[in-house]
């Protein structure tokens, strides 16, 4: 009832002071009338300062209409007013300071005022500072990071001001954090900037080094001696690192300070242009093919005053030697640049441990995959000394399987749970398929059972390809495995990696299980270290074998979906795995699951390594990579984890 | 009669068992020697780490008149020093032929230049054919050596080694499954080849030993256990418990 | 035994008269040289698979004789390439941008000269240095013999690790396939300082040569057949003596080989590298025929393909190995080149550029299983070569030493 009133009454108030225009905003832009009429970007910044200064409620409303083009300006007596579309061609214009409707105009009475972008961005900036205290979460939200995307120096007092009644903890957090980084760019005290430096220096932030890296950037000055009041960051003696007496002088030149260099093709031009009778200055032009004699007509050009004499390395020598070279921090205070050089090393140092994590989570992620594709051969070339050269087809067959099973069943979390056992039964029963009609022929023969899996692998290969064709096929991961685990702005690692980490590790209990506690593994085991002696002892080696062999296949089908979900699927797959995963086995030692995961990590390691040291080039890494195994080879011929003895046969 | 090789003290284990424990072995420079020995005794082991297949974890494997270590030595330099070993399965060079094999086993240059320009000479193809009658193989000079028999692959075995003129002979199992004339053939064989030089025969078959008439060495779990003449060892109580007697 | 090379081998005697009948028919019915029923191209064809069969020729010297399955002989094969490549494109540049920089006001320096063709050369990566490799690339007698140091030293040097360590059977086969796809990853950088993925091209046109293309390419196919010839020779007395007795040894049972006094690493050294020598004497004389060489041709896969030639051929006889190349690389010409007629099924129409690799690998497979002599097998029936009976044993040393300890054991 009470508010009732009160609402009458302001109602009454506005009506009595409307035409009164006592209000301050409406005088304030009655003020800049000409300058926002006129619309210009370049004049018109005390105009929007002086209505944000004004810290009147109704100027961020104003401002909001104006940016949107609604503001429209009475010609009759020059007020400005919020206008929205009427009947037919006129516009209801509403007063910024009362709220009141004023009436309605015909548009030609009226002229509407249509801010381009340049001072809708500093209509934009001048309105955070009201969105900072706005009531509308979302708002403050978007404020914040339009201050972050474009920070400023008026933006300081605003956002230090809306910190103190800021009712949400997270807003309020980010806005001391917002504050801090502001005070090191923009505060106008030293100390406040080096105090703020220091706040922050803990942190290892994008935005913190985004905040920092400004103020160490720093511009190459030539001058006669060192100034004084200039903040330097390093004399440069021309010639030493950093800076050849070349292009020393050519910053001379560019400074107007030095004649230009006159370079070879200049010469060749000067001297072209030059001929007279078949001769340049005296030297026929037939001489002309080395550059003393070039050297000599030209000298004779200059001498004749016919082209700018010949810049040589004592003059240059001679023009460098007489100035100081120097880089000088933009930032002119020097407590600022070393606070924040300081931090800066700090902060590397931080973000370089943290690269070291995250380069060590991709390893060991790499090294997932490495082992996934290799724990299959490590069972058929490691415990049955059968080298399978089409190994990387199963590989890729699990791959296709996956994506044939997306095909019928639509929903990916679905589709990839069949897919895994589907892929399983598809490459078990083609690596028994394999074993029973090849592989078991030539098991006194690796380097032929070498030679006829390489056979059934081209075969598969092209077979793949007739089917499915060249193209890639995607073989999509379920939503919930999109996105990243993100530690901090430096350590992130994708959920796809992290299962695929999971899986290996599954597989390799799986494995220890199969191998420790069932029959199969037993008698597997049996099979391997004594066939004779296993057959006699009522074990069926043939059978053992083809189980065997199916169990490493399988396993290389179900390595192929989880490759699948992040490589492209085509039928080339498996031959890009394929050498990674024999030197996987190779070099952990054969005859061992151990074995595989110590090569694997290894190789992980060692590439995520080498890529490290020379990141721009993948090519390079997997050379050194692969010539590095060829020498540890060397060290350890029978690998990381080598069986020892007679057992391991010479 | 000098010593033309001498083990000490060596020991080597695999995977923590200990096939040879501080062995210790010497023969002169023609003798004859049987070595025998139950199964697992490291008879074979003890033939690996002579000829350089097996890295002793210590001990000392001394050779010739100069005292070389062949420690450090490879196979093939052990090999070129003059120590021939025959293995238990006959292993020729099934592919080729008997005078092959025998001319690749021939005392000659073992470097690959030499080799790769060698033309036998006369005389060499007379030292063939002199092996060959010597090992009942002549008429077989120009047969692949695959298809001989057992036996005669064993004494072509016999003739390579004895083509490579080593000073010591390591004969593994010489007789197994022969016939008895051509184990009595081996037999003399052996006999003869050990006026001239240095020969260890590892055998099973006492009656072969016997037969062989020489000092015998007995091996048990990787050390001598007695030494001797056979009569002499065959009444040790050690080796009757642990090997004759069961 | 004191027979003559020849008399002993009169395998050899028909490979080169054979040979020899073969260019000739060929160059009578070229269109450079003779009648012109045989296409240039396909005179190019058979030149480069003279080429092939050279490098089988070496395959089978190190696989099929001494028992080492190197899955890298085509890496050197391409490196041969390359050596002779480099010296074509230079000299080749060089001539064009003579002649274009002569056309100027102003004579060039040999140093403008040098940087024009580095340009020329290099622009495709972005770059214009020479890079160090190519240091000797003016020089076709330099060139010339590092198309057979370069491969031969890599060799060596790999060799030599890889048989110091003992490293044998299928081990030795991956070690070498991943020594193939380091170099050929190597050679795909661009930094490289080979033209990374574009390699070097335009090697068919030889410098200064004014002559036609149908007369270059009888040259090549000259140049092969003797290269092949005298290789073949070479191959056929190294095997015919001693030394083939030992590798023959080695690949049987390297262990006995070793107590025979042998330093086997040393002859798998020698018969590696020799081979690799081989193996890039034919890249040289393959590539300016191809016109083009680039590091797709030295993956790892091609060296398989080459021990498929082998084995499909008949290993550990040469001319086993020289008939596979040229059998199966001329049949896969033919059906990738799309010259295999279709076969119709109804529902579905065969076509082997599709279908070829699926029949090759099976059919590789078969001949794995079914006839290990390879196609060479079949003189055998015809000259009733008896094989001894070697209950099983592998022809491999690292089985033949399993089997062996198995018996031991």
């Amino acid at each position: 009832m009470f508010r009732l009133f009160l609402a009458s009454l302001a109602l009454v108030g506005t009506c009595l002071t409307a035409s009164a225009q006592e209000a301050a905003l409406q005088t304030i832009l009655q003020e800049h009338r000409a300058t926002i009429a006129e619309s210009s970007r370049k004049t018109i910044g005390p105009a929007i300062d002086a209505i944000a200064a004004s810290g009147l409620p109704q100027a961020q409303r104003m401002l909001e209409t104006w940016a949107a083009k609604d503001m429209w300006m009475r010609k009759s007596d020059g007020l400005f007013f919020a206008g929205r579309k009427g009947e037919g061609r006129t516009y209801v214009l509403t007063d910024f300071d009362t709220g009141a409707t004023v009436g309605s105009f015909a548009s030609s009475e009226l002229a509407q005022l249509k801010p381009n972008s340049g001072i809708r961005a500093m209509i934009g900036t001048a309105l955070v500072r009201f969105q900072l205290s706005d009531p509308d979460r979302g708002k403050r939200l978007s404020a914040l990071d339009s201050i972050q995307r474009a920070p400023e120096a008026v933006l300081l007092p605003p956002l230090r001001a809306s910190i103190e009644a800021e009712p949400d903890v997270e807003i309020k957090m980010r806005k001391q954090r917002l504050e801090r980084l502001l005070t090191i760019g923009y505060d106008t005290d030293h100390r406040a900037r080096v105090q703020a430096i220091d706040d922050m220096s803990d942190g290892l932030g994008l935005d913190l080094r985004a905040a920092l890296n400004p103020l160490l950037v720093t511009s190459r000055h030539v001058a006669p001696a060192l100034p004084d009041e200039a903040n330097i960051a390093a004399v440069l003696e021309p010639g030493r690192e950093g800076l050849s007496v070349v292009d020393a002088y050519d910053l001379l030149v560019a400074r107007d300070l030095a004649p230009p260099r006159v370079s070879q093709d200049d010469i060749r031009n000067a001297l072209a242009a030059h001929i007279v009778g078949g001769r340049v200055g005296d030297v026929p032009v037939a001489q002309l093919d080395t550059d003393a004699a070039r050297a000599q007509a030209y000298a004779a050009l200059a001498r004749a005053g016919a082209v700018p004499a010949l810049v040589t390395q004592a003059d240059m020598a001679a023009a460098v030697a007489g100035h100081v070279f120097f880089d000088a921090y933009v930032e002119p205070s020097r407590a600022v640049t070393e606070a924040a050089q300081q931090a800066l090393d700090r902060i590397d140092l931080k973000v370089g441990m943290n690269q070291t994590l995250d380069l060590a989570l991709d390893a060991v992620s790499l090294a997932s995959i490495y082992f996934l594709a290799a724990i299959g051969l490590a069972i058929t070339f490691g415990v049955m000394g059968v080298i399978n050269m089409a190994h990387g087809e199963f590989i890729m067959m699990g791959a296709y399987t996956g994506y044939v099973v997306q095909q019928v069943i639509p929903d990916h979390t679905l589709s990839i749970i069949v897919a895994i056992p589907m892929a399983f039964a598809v490459t078990f029963a083609a690596g028994v398929a394999m074993e029973r009609l090849v592989i078991r022929w030539l098991y006194a023969r690796p380097l032929e059972t070498l030679l006829a899996t390489f056979g059934i692998s081209i075969a598969l290969q092209q077979l793949a390809k007739n089917i499915f064709g060249t193209q890639a096929r995607p073989l999509t991961a379920p939503g919930w495995l999109d996105g990243a685990w993100v530690l901090n702005d430096v350590v992130s690692i994708s959920y796809i990696r992290i299962a695929i980490f999971v899986l290996a590790l599954i597989f390799l209990a799986l494995f220890l299980y199969i191998a420790k506690r069932t029959r199969l593994g037993l008698e597997m085991r049996a099979v391997t270290q004594n066939p004779r002696m296993a057959g006699s002892m009522g074990i069926n080696p043939g059978r053992v074998n083809m189980l065997t062999f199916g169990l490493g296949s399988g396993i290389a089908g179900i390595a192929g979906v989880a490759i699948g979900l992040f490589a492209k699927v085509t039928s080339d797959l498996g031959s890009d795995y394929i050498v990674q995963s024999f030197m996987t086995v190779v070099v952990g030692g054969v005859g061992n699951i151990w074995g595989a995961l110590a090569g694997a990590g290894m190789i992980g390691f060692l590439q995520k390594g080498i890529e490290w040291m020379n990141p721009s080039n993948t090519l390079a890494a997997q050379t050194y990579m692969i010539v590095f195994i060829i020498i540890f080879i060397q060290f350890r011929p029978r690998g990381i984890i080598a069986l020892k003895g007679r057992a391991a046969g010479d | 009669m000098s010593t033309l090789l001498e083990v000490s003290g060596v020991s080597v284990s695999f995977d923590g068992f200990r096939a040879i424990n501080n062995l210790s072995f010497r023969i002169g420079n023609a003798e004859l020697r049987a070595v025998i020995g139950p199964n697992g005794a490291g008879k074979t082991t003890f033939m690996d780490i002579i000829t350089g297949k097996t890295r002793p974890d210590e001990g000392r494997v001394i050779w010739g008149e100069k005292s070389v270590s062949l420690l450090r030595l490879s196979e093939a330099a052990i090999a070129q020093m003059g120590i021939g070993r025959k293995f238990q399965k006959p292993t020729v060079f099934e592919d080729q032929t008997v005078q092959e094999n025998l001319l690749m086993a021939l005392k000659n240059t073992r470097g690959w230049l030499g080799v790769l320009f060698y033309h036998p000479t006369a005389t060499d193809l007379q030292k063939v054919d002199d092996l060959a009658t010597e090992i009942g193989l002549w008429q077989e000079l120009t047969r692949k050596s695959g298809e001989l028999s057992h036996g005669q692959k064993q004494w072509l075995e016999i003739g390579m080694l004895l083509a490579q003129e080593p000073r010591l002979l390591l004969v593994d199992e010489p007789a197994a499954g022969m016939s008895p004339q051509e184990r009595e053939h081996t037999t003399d064989l052996l006999v003869q080849a050990a006026r001239t030089r240095a020969v260890v025969v590892v055998e099973h078959d006492m009656e072969f030993v016997r037969r062989l008439n020489c000092k015998v060495t007995v091996l048990h779990e990787g050390s001598v256990l007695a030494e001797g003449s056979l009569d002499h060892v065959t009444s040790n109580q050690d080796v009757i418990d642990v090997y004759l007697g069961r | 035994m004191d027979r003559s090379f020849v008399a002993r081998n009169p395998s050899v005697l028909v490979f080169l008269a054979l040979l020899s009948l073969f260019t000739l028919v060929v160059t009578v019915l070229s269109e450079g040289f003779g009648i012109g029923v045989i296409s240039t191209s396909f005179v190019k064809t058979l030149g480069k698979t003279l080429c092939l069969c050279l490098i089988a020729v070496a395959m089978d010297l190190v696989w099929g004789f001494t028992g080492i399955l190197s899955l890298g002989h085509f890496a050197f094969f391409g490196l041969g390439g390359y050596m002779i490549g480099m010296w074509l494109m230079y000299e080749r540049t060089r001539l064009i941008v003579v002649d274009a920089m002569s056309q100027a006001e102003i004579p060039p320096t040999p140093s403008e000269v040098v940087d024009a063709i580095g340009s020329q050369i290099f622009g495709v990566v972005g770059s214009s240095e020479f890079p160090l490799v190519w240091a000797f690339a003016d020089s076709l007698a330099l060139q010339l013999m590092l198309v057979v140091l370069v491969p031969g030293l890599l060799a060596l040097v790999f060799g030599w690790l890889a048989f110091r360590s003992r490293v044998t059977g299928v081990y030795l086969s991956i070690l070498t396939q991943a020594m193939t796809l380091a170099l050929a990853l190597y050679l795909f950088q661009n930094d490289s300082g080979l033209r990374g993925n574009n390699g070097l091209s335009g090697l068919q046109n030889l410098p200064g040569v004014t002559a036609a293309q149908d007369i270059v390419s009888i040259w090549f196919l000259w140049a092969s057949a003797l290269a092949l010839g005298l290789g073949y020779l070479l191959a056929a007395w190294i095997v015919a003596g001693k030394f083939g007795s030992v590798i023959r040894g080695i690949r049987d049972n390297e262990a006995r080989v070793r107590f025979l006094g042998y330093s086997v690493e040393v002859y798998k050294l020698a018969v590696f590298t020799l081979t690799a020598c081989l193996a890039a004497i034919a890249g040289a004389l393959y590539y300016p025929q191809a016109g083009i060489i680039n590091p797709e041709e030295m993956a790892p896969i091609a060296s398989i393909y080459l021990a498929v030639w082998v084995a499909i051929g008949g290993r550990g006889r040469l001319y086993g190995a020289v008939i596979g190349a040229a059998f199966v690389s001329l049949l896969s010409t033919w059906f990738t080149g799309g010259q295999a007629p279709d076969i119709p099924l109804g529902f579905y129409t065969i076509k082997w550029v599709d279908w070829w690799q699926v029949l090759l690998g099976g059919s590789f497979v078969l001949v794995t299983l079914f006839a290990p002599q390879g196609i060479g097998g079949l003189f055998d029936l015809w000259s009733n070569r008896r094989h001894p009976d070697r209950h099983g044993a592998n022809l491999g040393p690292d089985a033949g030493s399993l089997r062996e300890k198995e018996a031991t054991q």
